[in-house]
């Protein structure tokens, strides 16, 4: 089947969908979008958060028909989505300009040259990315919580991320990336 | 496999007759894991997100009437006040995440003994309102379970809303598990005080082949209450008839061993769970404001 719906801001469409997939495969499979990491399947690890209509789910548990006509922003879009916020008025990515996306500038370790997220930049700048496999989500999750609750505690920061799990770094530099992300968030207001 | 998308639901009962072995999907977060692992390969998906009515509720004199793909973050958010024990229960359903897309229709349909939202669906009174192209019922909540993953739907029926009754008095909902996010039920226990008829409601999750009340620890309790004044004289209960409670709530179970935990942990888990919600409720209904403690609880 064909699924039409909205990715980082642009219509786009998939074509030869099986009806039982996913829509974290069609991002990846369909789209070459992989920055939604898949690796459990079933909703434990939160590795694949996406927003779908504005709302983190996990994309492994949507069905690719379930998104016919709604909104998904991806971790490719994030920065995007992020200035979009901020300034207002996008015309969102395109699938190339997604698939080029990389968190690499002048300076891969500084995130200096690169369209980034807040939340990207405060995660790199508070060393909160080891083997990386789980930061998709995770920055997924955190933004959206930071865009719903500017003023975090660490209560809400650990209940926002309950539904991603990291298997490296025992989660206390990305405690500290998001609370830096908080803090500049403030400031700039 | 085929996709079916009604876009009302009168399109999704008439796609329910015409194909009653279709699944029916909402959140997903129950299907979407048997397809993904191969488990599972339905010849119909019927897509249950496209009917708006599914995700509204509506609070009445008496009940709330709630649609079966309200997220369990609705209700966490929304209903506290309404359904303070399904609210407890909704914040222990996994993450963020899975809050989001799931909601009680699922849990009903999937009918596991672990769902979390069944000791409070049982424990506050609770009738699931089925319906097919033949017509509507009311299944009363206790008479909903029939077995492990089993229900009382017809196999053309689809699970419309939920009607809960308002609580009257305290509700408190309990959950062991190895942490608090991402935790299938070891056991569970929901507890509901009905000041305006006496009487105490229970449920027992993961801990029997289907939800289940605990009704003779239920009937000793009401007589206990009624015998002591308790209602009245709001006096703390006498730790015997906690202890009797606990122990007649852990009797009421029929577990077995599994990776989650053993038969006897479950049995002694629910009942430090009984006693323990028993406390909690009866506290919050002898500072006699009426409203429910709200405090997370986990024991």
């Amino acid at each position: 089947m064909r699924v039409n719906f909205t990715v980082n801001g642009r219509p786009q469409e998939a074509d030869d969908v099986w009806e039982g997939e996913s829509l974290l495969y069609v991002l990846r499979e369909r789209l070459g979008l992989p920055g939604s990491k898949n690796a459990c399947e079933q909703g434990e690890c939160g590795s694949c958060t996406v927003r779908l209509d504005g709302v983190p789910v996990c994309s492994c548990l949507v069905a690719a028909g379930q998104v016919e006509g709604r909104d998904v922003v991806t971790v490719e879009g994030l920065a995007d989505h992020a200035r979009q916020r901020s300034c207002g008025g996008s015309s969102g990515n395109s699938l190339d300009e997604a698939k080029a996306w990389q968190a690499k500038g002048t300076d891969s370790q500084t995130g200096e040259g690169t369209e980034l997220a807040p939340i990207q930049q405060a995660f790199i700048d508070a060393g909160a990315v080891q083997c990386g496999f789980c930061t998709p989500g995770l920055l997924v999750a955190a933004d959206e919580m930071l865009e719903r609750n500017p003023n975090p505690t660490d209560a809400d920061i650990r209940e926002a991320l309950s539904g991603n799990l990291c298997r490296c770094t025992g989660y206390e530099k990305i405690m500290d990336a998001v609370r830096l992300a908080a803090a500049r968030q403030g400031e700039a207001v | 496999m085929d996709f079916l998308r009604p876009a009302s639901w009168e399109e999704a009962l008439a796609a329910k007759a015409e194909h009653p072995t279709a699944v029916p999907i909402a959140g997903g977060t129950d299907v979407m894991v048997e397809i993904n692992f191969d488990h599972r390969r339905p010849e119909y998906l019927l897509d249950l997100n496209r009917i708006e009515d599914l995700s509204a509720w509506e609070v009445g004199e008496d009940s709330v009437r709630l649609g079966a793909s309200v997220p369990y973050t609705r209700i966490m958010e929304d209903l506290r006040a309404e359904l303070p024990g399904l609210a407890l229960a909704s914040h222990t359903v996994a993450s963020p995440q899975i809050r989001n897309r799931g909601g009680v229709g699922g849990n009903l349909g999937t009918a596991s003994p672990a769902g979390d939202a069944h000791p409070a669906l049982l424990a506050a009174g609770a009738e699931v309102e089925a319906e097919s192209v033949r017509g509507s019922r009311r299944i009363p909540i206790d008479d909903f379970y029939t077995g492990v993953k089993r229900n009382a739907l017809a196999p053309d029926e689809l699970i419309r809303a939920v009607h809960i009754k308002k609580a009257d008095g305290p509700q408190q909902y309990s959950k062991v598990g190895t942490r608090n996010a991402m935790v299938i039920a070891v056991c569970a226990f929901g507890l509901a005080l009905h000041p305006e008829t006496r009487t105490v409601r229970t449920g027992i999750g993961s801990a029997a082949p289907t939800p289940v009340r605990a009704k003779a620890a239920e009937e000793f309790l009401n007589a206990a209450l009624e015998e002591g004044g308790f209602w009245d004289n709001g006096k703390i209960i006498t730790p015997s008839v906690a202890k009797q409670f606990a122990d007649l709530c852990a009797a009421a179970c029929n577990p077995i061993d599994d990776v989650r935990g053993t038969a006897s942990y479950r049995r002694h888990a629910v009942g430090v769970m009984a006693r323990r919600t028993l406390t909690w409720t009866w506290e919050s209904y002898r500072r006699a404001d009426g409203t429910t403690d709200q405090e997370g609880s986990v024991a």
